[in-house]
């Protein structure tokens, strides 16, 4: 395997006040340019992943061991003030929910253009060029207008498409994907993630895709770990996974997912007997997880 | 998770039995003041005047807290003051309450034409300036404790409604009210089963804010000369009078703000202790 | 189970709204219509799913069909009784016979009320005869443990939550429950059990369903025969098996394409 771009190493995050583990020793690898989805139940830690790399945590957890390596830079030791600079130059978010992560009382086009100003110190006519191309890229109809609009003025699929001209704005090297599109309708959901794919693979950007749904992860991943309780019970490559998961636990959730062309093999609760096991593993670790490639 | 709430909660309560402490000593001063102030409030002793507190050089025995310009003892005054402070307090806060939070309610959750007009009425009334308007309405009805009560509910019974009308708008749009009509609740049955209970914990936090807001105005009315007649002793009553002679004897202003003070800021943290204490919903 | 008595019967149904976002200072705002000359029945013992995406009016459609909302035009049915127009205090003796299982427990189980209350909310109200008892049975078909009665909705996880509210949809016994999105919040784990356990229910209590859902997926798993809805009318109204196997309408084809299913073979290009 290839150098990887991003790489975790036994990352562990806790509660500031109990000490409790959110994530337990992740460790995960992200080639250049290649997609890795974050799997797992809510509450799993899928999303403190991104927030860790981003170093948005919230106030009340902490990081408490480990590495993030992004482009053979170690972050987690950087200075508080140089780190934030080479987050914010390398990396970007594109979030779960279209419509708070967008400031309601300002316009669009600035706020495409003010990251791109402020802390990349573009100049103010690249930046809105740059924004007008990237809205033409997203397939946003009649882009000078939009720059002008509010948020409310525009459906919920176009703001997410915007939150995604936004991202790719900078040419980040790596884009971290966080639920991106729960909350839109299916037939809106095919399309942006489509497009994802295709910006992904024309800029050649590495994302990082976190996930609830194991349908999602099998079009636009190359890879996956799947979480339970901060832990990665499983890493594979795509193709394999759906062949042969080989976690019980993976299995559990894959036989739990609905499928619409199989209802046999579809909507089976994770047994007891899944999680008992899943979290004996975690809960008292004898030996490294061995079901992890 | 949990052990980790218990522990923020702990800490809170400890709020809440400071600032609980405290007004019950206040209480059982008023109910007592008569037996346990060291003198006669009201009696003025024109060669006892200005006595300072007794700690410093010139203090006479027996004058705690120094007297005022009349000669007056400054403990006794602010224990006595306590009492109308308190009755200030209790009264016109769930007066302001009661007329404040059910017009709220009955705003916020039938909207229709009773909202449009509650909410017109308190848009008009809030446009005159509320210290004005009370000074307006004590000249009008005169002085004396039922006017300065009925001056505290006319100035803010509007803050209640608001604050009410919104929550209860809130409330209202969630789908465990649908619920309840879907099982066959009558309208008043929801507003007052489903939606009250809801908004309690707002009322309780914003009714102690007024008791402490109620002591206040008092306080900016005797200021103004309109509070109870001035032999009565109020703690907003003592801190115009001390006002006068604050070079000569600051302990006059300084001592029954002390207690003002922490009045009013029991009042609030009371209220958000009782709120932290109490709301089975851990926000 | 007799299959020739309906339990609904919708006839022609209009919903229209003002839009007050397009509302003029003077003069009235204008109507926006959300559900446009909608008919079909819904048997006993029947669950019928309908589907649709945001704005399909789905949901209106619903909350109509329990009179939440009152229609425009057209009628309602309900056990061969007109309950169109019918005002609430001649509803209210009805409500018990149709309830509702709301799409988020976090906002229809009243945070400040414990479970066994919630519970026996509806069951009080109609003047139900072993409140408790009928509560705790609610409690075990659901297949929660008795002693969460005594507990808050947010202590509870998102599907025990959602068990919570098909537990008060059930304890009066109706006849028909209205479950709007129900499994949408949840995680698939939870989303089969809450499924699997509607599906049992149905069986048991031979309970008349109608489940609105956006996803195609989980309809599969309960609903005999399913409504499509786009823009407030109906596209397809067909067996789950022939909707499935032949879609009629492009729509519901559309719906069906833009499934991601779990498997990275599947064809899921762009149309």
């Amino acid at each position: 395997m290839m150098k990887p771009f991003l790489s975790i190493k036994n990352l562990t995050v806790s509660l500031k006040s109990s000490k409790e583990p959110l994530l337990r020793s992740v460790s995960l690898d992200l080639a250049a340019g290649n997609v890795l989805g974050l799997v797992g139940e809510s509450g799993a830690g899928k999303s403190m992943i991104g927030k860790a790399i981003l170093g948005i945590l919230p106030q009340a957890v902490e990081i408490t061991a480990g590495e993030i390596w992004l482009n053979d830079q170690e972050l987690l030791r950087k200075p508080a003030k140089e780190r934030r600079k080479f987050i914010g130059a390398s990396t970007a978010l594109i979030p779960q929910d279209p419509l708070t992560a967008l400031n309601p009382s300002r316009r669009i086009g600035p706020q495409i253009t003010e990251r791109l100003v402020d802390i990349l110190d573009w100049k103010k006519d690249a930046a809105l060029a740059r924004a007008l191309e990237l809205l033409n890229e997203v397939q946003i109809p009649d882009p000078e207008r939009v720059m002008h609009s509010y948020p409310h003025e525009i459906s919920g699929g176009m703001r997410q498409r915007i939150l995604i001209a936004s991202a790719f704005a900078a040419n980040p090297k790596l884009i971290i994907a966080d639920e991106p599109t729960t909350a839109l309708d299916v037939t809106v959901q095919k399309q942006i993630l489509h497009l994802i794919a295709d910006l992904q693979a024309r800029h050649q950007t590495s994302l990082l895709f976190v996930t609830h749904d194991l349908g999602v992860v099998s079009k636009v991943c190359q890879h996956l770990s799947v979480l339970y309780a901060g832990k990665v019970i499983e890493a594979s490559e795509i193709r394999d996974f759906f062949k042969n998961p080989k976690h019980p636990y993976s299995r559990a959730l894959l036989a739990a997912t609905p499928k619409y062309n199989d209802p046999a093999s579809s909507l089976t609760p994770v047994p007891e007997e899944v999680i008992a096991e899943v979290e004996a593993e975690i809960f008292a670790p004898r030996t490294e997880c061995s079901h992890v490639n | 998770m949990r052990e980790h709430r218990k522990k923020t909660k702990q800490r809170l309560g400890i709020r809440l039995w400071l600032s609980g402490g405290w007004l019950l000593v206040l209480i059982a001063i008023a109910l007592l003041a008569p037996w346990i102030s060291p003198k006669n409030p009201l009696e003025q002793d024109l060669f006892a005047a200005r006595l300072p507190p007794f700690w410093m050089a010139g203090a006479e025995p027996g004058f705690w807290l120094g007297t005022d310009s009349l000669g007056r003892d400054v403990l006794s005054r602010i224990l006595e003051g306590s009492r109308i402070a308190l009755l200030v307090a209790f009264i016109a806060g769930t007066a302001t309450c009661l007329i404040g939070a059910t017009l709220g309610m009955i705003a916020g959750f039938y909207r229709g034409w009773a909202d449009r007009i509650i909410s017109r009425f308190v848009d008009i009334w809030m446009a005159f300036p509320p210290v004005l308007f009370a000074i307006l309405l004590v000249a009008v009805i005169g002085t004396g404790l039922t006017s300065i009560i009925i001056a505290i509910v006319v100035i803010d019974w509007t803050r209640f409604c608001r604050v009410v009308r919104a929550e209860a708008m809130t409330q209202g749009q969630m789908d465990y009210v649908a619920s309840a009509q879907v099982a066959g609740q009558k309208r008043f049955g929801i507003m007052i089963a489903e939606i009250l209970p809801n908004v309690i914990p707002t009322i309780v936090a914003l009714l102690t804010l007024e008791m402490g807001i109620a002591i206040i105005v008092e306080t900016i009315l005797s200021f103004v000369n309109l509070s109870i007649s001035s032999d009565a002793p109020t703690w907003g009553g003592m801190i115009a009078e001390g006002r006068t002679s604050i070079y000569q004897a600051w302990w006059v202003l300084i001592f029954p703000l002390i207690v003002l003070f922490l009045t009013v800021l029991s009042f609030s943290q009371f209220g958000e202790g009782l709120k932290d204490r109490y709301d089975p919903v851990l926000r | 189970m007799s299959i020739d008595c309906p339990v609904y019967q919708v006839q022609n149904l209009h919903l229209s709204l003002a839009d007050m976002t397009q509302k003029s200072f003077f003069g009235s705002a204008p109507q926006i219509n959300i559900l446009k000359d909608i008919s079909f029945d819904i048997m006993k013992g029947e669950v019928l799913g309908i589907v649709g995406g945001s704005g399909s009016g789905k949901s209106t459609l619903g909350r109509t069909m329990i009179r939440l909302l009152e229609p425009s035009q057209g009628r309602i049915f309900f056990e061969g009784q007109d309950i169109t127009h019918l005002p609430e205090e001649n509803l209210r003796p009805l409500r018990h016979r149709f309830q509702m299982i709301f799409q988020d427990p976090m906002s229809s189980l009243n945070p400040r009320r414990k479970v066994g209350r919630i519970i026996e909310g509806p069951l009080k109200l109609h003047g139900f005869d072993r409140i408790s008892e009928r509560m705790a049975e609610a409690l075990d078909l659901v297949g929660l443990p008795r002693s969460f009665q005594g507990r808050y909705p947010h202590e509870l996880s998102g599907g025990q939550r959602q068990r919570v509210g098909i537990a008060r949809a059930i304890a009066t016994r109706p006849d028909f429950i209205l479950a709007d999105e129900i499994v949408s919040g949840l995680d698939v784990s939870s989303q089969a059990q809450v499924l699997n356990l509607l599906a049992d229910l149905v069986r048991e209590l031979g309970l008349t369903l109608a489940f609105i859902s956006h996803d195609l997926a989980v309809i599969r798993r309960l609903c005999s025969r399913v409504l499509v809805l786009k823009h407030g009318q109906i596209v397809e109204l067909s067996t789950t098996e022939r909707l499935f196997e032949a879609p009629s309408s492009d729509y519901t084809r559309e719906l069906l394409n833009a499934i991601p299913l779990p498997d990275p073979d599947q064809i899921w290009a762009t149309n």
